[in-house]
C-alpha cells in the first residue's frame, strides 16, 4: 500500500512537473536523443517511449510491468520483460531491475559494513560517556559526536581520502569495485574509508543516544536493585543497564539501516562507488524515470521492511510489547 | 554493646556535596539491631531514611558522597571496608525490599531470571539448581503455581505478587540483615496486610534482623520492637514502640501521631497535621531543625533558634531530642496532646 503511494507520488513528480514546467512530450524525448536529432526522430522517440499516452496509462503500463511483465519493442524483435519488471532506462536501454541488483552488493557491503563501526563505537561510547559524565572523556567525545553529526560527508571524506590515502597512504590507491568473494583485502581496502566516514556520521548519533539512555537507565530503581543484590558493577551496566538502552537504539538502527540501503547517495558519490546511491543520482540528473522510479521502489522497499523487523524485533526484546 | 547485637550503627554521616552546597542526608545517626528484632524508621519524605539504609548496604560508596561514622554487621565495620567486599555482603548477608516492586524489578527479565541471578552471584550452582530454589522461594512467599509463574515477567503480576516476588529475591540467600524500605507503600491497603504478616512470618523463620522504613505509623506499629524518628537526617526520638507510642516526648512525634488517620476517630474531627514541610538539607535550620514548625519553640525561648539539642537519655533507653525539659514535655503530652488525641 505504501509501496503503492510511494510509486504514485515519484511518478507524478517526475512526469507531472515538467508538464506544468511547459516541456511537451516532444520536449521530453528530445533528452533521449542526440544532439544532431530532427524533429522526425524526436517525435518518433517520444512515441516509442510513450510520452503521448495519458498519465494514467503511462503508469498502468509501469504497474503492470512490476506485476506481470511487459513486452517491449525494441525494433529488430520483442523482448519480454518478466515480472517484476521496472522498465528499461530511457538512456541506456538496458532494463533497470538487474542494473540494481548489479549495484546492489555494493551497497549492502557498504551499509552493512558501516553498520558495525558504528554501532560498535557508538554504543561503546555512549556507555562509557555516560558513566564517566563531565569527565574529560565524556566532553571530548560528545565534542567529536557534535562534530561528526555537523559535519557532511562529502567534507569528512574529502578530507580522510586526502589525509589517509594521498598523506599518509594507510589505504592504497581505490580501486575498481571488487567483491567481497573474489579479493576480500581489496574489497576491504576499498571501503575502509566509505564504512568509517560513514560510521562517523552515525556513531556520533547513537554515541549521544546511547549516551541520554544510559543516564536515564542507570537511575532507574532497578539497577538500584541489581546493586542491592550484589552485583558486580560491571554486570550492572552491561545486563541490566545497557539492555534496557538499547531497545530504542535498536529502533534506530533498522531504519537507519533501511534507508541505507537504498542508497547512501552522498558516500557513494563522494567516494565513486557504484552502488544504488550513485544510481539515484546518475538517474535523476539524466531524468530517465524508470530508473528513478526502480531506485524509489527499491528504497522505499527496504525502508518498510526495515521498519517491519523493527516492529517484529521490539516484541522480542521488550517482553512488555508482547501480545498477552 | 551487648554480645547479641547484630548491626550497630554509630554516628553516621552521609553527606552528598553539590552545586548548591552540602546536603546532609543523614547527619550522625546512632542505633543498634539485633537478630530477630524489628527496627522501625520512620519520618516525613526526605528525612533521610532511605539514604540511610542505603548507605547499611553501602550503595553510596565511590558515588561522591562523604560517609562518616561506623557500621558494624555481625562484627564487621562496613563504612571503612573496601567497595568489593561490601558487595560480596549485599544480597548475602544483607538484603534489601524496595518500595515499587514494579519499577525496582528489570522490566525485560523474567521474576524466576531476577532471583536466579540473585541467587547465582552468591552460590556457584547451576542454573538449574538455582531455577529450582527460585520455585521454591516463589512457593514460600505464596506465589501460587510457582512452576508457571517463574517464567512470568514482573508487568504480568499484581502489585501484591510483584512484592512477594521481590521478597523472595531478597530472600534468596537467606540474608541475616533485611531492610524494607516503604515495602507496602505502593500496595492496596488489603494487600499491605498480608505483605506485612509475610514478613514477620519469615522474619521469624530466618530469625532475620528486619529494618522497616516507614511514613506510616500504623506499620510500625504493629511490627517494630524498637522505633527511630528522623527529622531533616537527625534522630529526634528512639525508643521503644511503647515508648513513642504512650510516651512520645518530642513534639515532632506528637504531630506524627496526629497525623495518622484513625477508624476510631470521629468522621467530623480534622486530623492534625505538622505545619509546614520538611526542611531543605542543604539549609538546615539553625538550631534544633524542627523549631520552625514546632508550637512549643517559644517555651524554650532563643535556645531553640541557636543550639541544637543533644540526644539524651530520658531512662530506659528512650532518647529525646528537644531544648524542653522533660517535667514540661511530660505535661504537654499529658494535658495537651494525649486528651486530644483520645478524644478524637
Amino acid at each position: 500500500m505504501l509501496l503503492f503511494v510511494v510509486s504514485i507520488a515519484t511518478f507524478a513528480i517526475f512526469f507531472l512537473v515538467p508538464r506544468f514546467a511547459g516541456m511537451s512530450a516532444d520536449d521530453l524525448a528530445s533528452r533521449y536523443v542526440g544532439k544532431a536529432a530532427n524533429d522526425q526522430i524526436i517525435h518518433e522517440t517520444a512515441i516509442k517511449l510513450g510520452f503521448n499516452d495519458p498519465v494514467i496509462v503511462q503508469y498502468g503500463r509501469f504497474v503492470k510491468g512490476i506485476f506481470v511483465g511487459v513486452d517491449r519493442n525494441y525494433g529488430p524483435g520483442v523482448e519480454h520483460c518478466p515480472a517484476p519488471c521496472f522498465g528499461y532506462s530511457y538512456v541506456t536501454q538496458n532494463p533497470v531491475l538487474p542494473d540494481l541488483l548489479d549495484r546492489l552488493p555494493i551497497t549492502l557491503s557498504l551499509a552493512l559494513g558501516a553498520a558495525v563501526v558504528w554501532v560498535v563505537f557508538g554504543v561503546s561510547t555512549g556507555v562509557i560517556s555516560a558513566l564517566r559524565r563531565g569527565s574529560f572523556f565524556d566532553r571530548f567525545s560528545m565534542g567529536i559526536a557534535l562534530a561528526g553529526v555537523s559535519l557532511p560527508i562529502f567534507f569528512t571524506g574529502i578530507v580522510s581520502l586526502a589525509i589517509f590515502r594521498d598523506q599518509l597512504g594507510w589505504v592504497g590507491d581505490v580501486a575498481d569495485w571488487v567483491p567481497f568473494t573474489e579479493d576480500p583485502l581489496t574489497w576491504a581496502n576499498n571501503l575502509i574509508l566509505p564504512w568509517v566516514t560513514l560510521a562517523f556520521l552515525y556513531a556520533a548519533g547513537y554515541a549521544r543516544l546511547t549516551r541520554a539512555g544510559m543516564l536515564e537507565t542507570m537511575s532507574d530503581d532497578y539497577i538500584r536493585t541489581a546493586r542491592a543484590k550484589g552485583l558486580s558493577e560491571s554486570m550492572v551496566v552491561l545486563k541490566h543497564g545497557l539492555r534496557a538502552t538499547l531497545t530504542p537504539v535498536l529502533t534506530m538502527f533498522g531504519l537507519d539501516l533501511g534507508l541505507l540501503l537504498g542508497g547512501a547517495v552522498l558516500t557513494e558519490s563522494t567516494f565513486s562507488l557504484p552502488g544504488i546511491g550513485k544510481y539515484a543520482v546518475d538517474a535523476i540528473s539524466n531524468n530517465d524515470l524508470p530508473q528513478v522510479m526502480g531506485v524509489t521502489l527499491v528504497a522505499a522497499t527496504f525502508i518498510i521492511l526495515a521498519n517491519l523487523i523493527v516492529d517484529l524485533l521490539y516484541a522480542v526484546v521488550d517482553p512488555r510489547v508482547r501480545l498477552a | 554493646m551487648s554480645e547479641n547485637v547484630f548491626l550497630d550503627v554509630k554516628d553516621l554521616k552521609i553527606h552528598f556535596p553539590t552545586d548548591d552546597g552540602l546536603v546532609k542526608s543523614v547527619d550522625g545517626l546512632t542505633f543498634s539491631l539485633e537478630r530477630g528484632k524489628t527496627l522501625g524508621i520512620v519520618g516525613e519524605s526526605g528525612s533521610g531514611k532511605s539514604v540511610t539504609s542505603l548507605g547499611i548496604l553501602g550503595l553510596h560508596k565511590g558515588r561522591g558522597a562523604n560517609i562518616s561514622g561506623e557500621i558494624w554487621l555481625d562484627g564487621e565495620e562496613l563504612v571503612g571496608a573496601s567497595q568489593e567486599h561490601v558487595r560480596g555482603l549485599r544480597g548475602k548477608k544483607m538484603a534489601m525490599i524496595f518500595q515499587d516492586p514494579l519499577s525496582s524489578m528489570h522490566p525485560f527479565y523474567t521474576v524466576g531470571d531476577q532471583i536466579i541471578e540473585a541467587y547465582r552471584i552468591h552460590h556457584k550452582v547451576s542454573k538449574a539448581v538455582a531455577k529450582k530454589h527460585a520455585v521454591d522461594m516463589l512457593g514460600r512467599v505464596g506465589i501460587p503455581e510457582p512452576q508457571r509463574r517463574v517464567d512470568s515477567y514482573p508487568h504480568e503480576f499484581s502489585g501484591g505478587m510483584r512484592q512477594r516476588a521481590m521478597i523472595a529475591m531478597a530472600l534468596s540467600c537467606d540474608p541475616e540483615l533485611l531492610i524494607a524500605d516503604e515495602p507496602t507503600t505502593a500496595l492496596d491497603v488489603t494487600v499491605q496486610a498480608q505483605i506485612l504478616d509475610l514478613m514477620v512470618d519469615l522474619q521469624r523463620e530466618f530469625n532475620s534482623a528486619l529494618i522497616i522504613i516507614t511514613h506510616d505509623l500504623g506499620v510500625v506499629a504493629e511490627l517494630s520492637d524498637d522505633i527511630l524518628v528522623m527529622y531533616a537526617g537527625k534522630c529526634i526520638e528512639y525508643g521503644s514502640t511503647d515508648d513513642i507510642f504512650y510516651r512520645p516526648e518530642h513534639p515532632y512525634t506528637w504531630g506524627l501521631l496526629g497525623s495518622m488517620p484513625r477508624l476510631d476517630r470521629e468522621p467530623t474531627e480534622r486530623l492534625l497535621p505538622i505545619k509546614g514541610t520538611p526542611p531543605s538539607l542543604i539549609n538546615v535550620p539553625p538550631g534544633c531543625a524542627f523549631h520552625p514548625r514546632c508550637p512549643y519553640a517559644e517555651l524554650s525561648g532563643d535556645q531553640a533558634k541557636t543550639e541544637v539539642p543533644a540526644l539524651a537519655d530520658t531512662g530506659g533507653g528512650h532518647l529525646v531530642r528537644c531544648h524542653l525539659n522533660r517535667t514540661e514535655r511530660r505535661k504537654l503530652w499529658e494535658n495537651e496532646i494525649k486528651p486530644v488525641l483520645e478524644t478524637q
